[in-house]
């Protein structure tokens, strides 16, 4: 059968993945796509533990990531929108209106 | 059969994720973002997820790509550059630290198994609605309140003045 260690290291492995995208990355769009692969890592590691436990609570929970990262997505690119109307760029570097 | 299927999707989902990262093109970054979504549904199946993967199909795969793929074309992007960090060492790094991590990982077994799927545990949509709508009802609502704040805040956020 699956082991489950397995898809925790999995798990481990795309929020990793995901966490280089935020710190490297400079495009407002890469950064979100990365926030989005860090919260599917996580959905992966509650399906899991849920798997574990032989209950489903912690589905439920995945269900609820899941709703807040598609407000999330609706919200960021708004922003995402926002921004390129100021800069006419999604340069992260180069969005500084609120550094004194 | 169902560990060679799951080996699979695991590596495609953490492959298309470093492809993700790593892509100059922010369109083949989403595409590329989707195939992870597609593997990460696949071992939601395997483990028995069932529901999870049908709503990570709907939800992310659908609904949230096709608005990273709207904006990406509606401010017509093109390729930027990578930041010097990703240069072809730090790859090479990058990819000899992933490697030793899995190493290590592989290496660290403590024997629990996907266990066989029982009744009402499994996933099955019918047991998580019972949740859903029973234990979990305040917080289901709650998010119908975040949506609709969302979609109200993404359409002042956007607004042009």
């Amino acid at each position: 059968m699956i082991n489950l260690d397995h898809a925790l290291i999995v798990s481990f492995l795309l929020f990793g993945t995901g966490i280089a995208g935020v710190l490297l990355r400079r495009n407002a769009i890469v950064v979100f796509m990365s926030i989005e692969l860090m919260l599917n890592a996580v959905n992966l590691a509650l399906v899991t533990f849920s798997r574990l436990r032989g209950d489903l609570d912690a589905q439920v929970l995945c269900f609820f990531v899941m709703a807040v990262a598609a407000a999330e997505a609706a919200i960021g690119l708004g922003l995402v929108i926002a921004l390129f109307r100021r800069h006419a760029s999604i340069d992260l570097d180069r969005a500084t209106l609120l550094r004194s | 059969m169902r560990e060679v299927f799951f080996y699979f999707f695991a590596a495609l989902a953490v492959l298309s994720g470093l492809l993700v990262i790593t892509r100059r093109n922010p369109l083949t970054a989403a595409l590329y973002l989707v195939l992870a979504f597609f593997a990460l549904a696949g071992v939601y199946v395997l483990m028995d997820a069932f529901f999870l993967a049908a709503v990570q199909v709907a939800v992310y795969a659908g609904a949230i790509m096709v608005l990273f793929l709207f904006v990406i074309m509606l401010l017509n992007l093109g390729p930027d550059d990578l930041p010097p960090i990703m240069t072809r060492r730090v790859r090479w790094l990058y990819a000899a630290a992933s490697a030793a991590l899995v190493l290590l990982f592989l290496g660290l077994d403590l024997g629990r198994r996907l266990p066989a799927p029982t009744p009402g545990a499994a996933g099955e949509v019918g047991a998580i609605a019972a949740r859903l709508f029973g234990d979990y009802l305040l917080p289901f609502e709650i998010t119908a309140v975040l949506l609709l704040v969302a979609i109200v805040g993404s359409v002042a956020l956007a607004h042009r003045e």
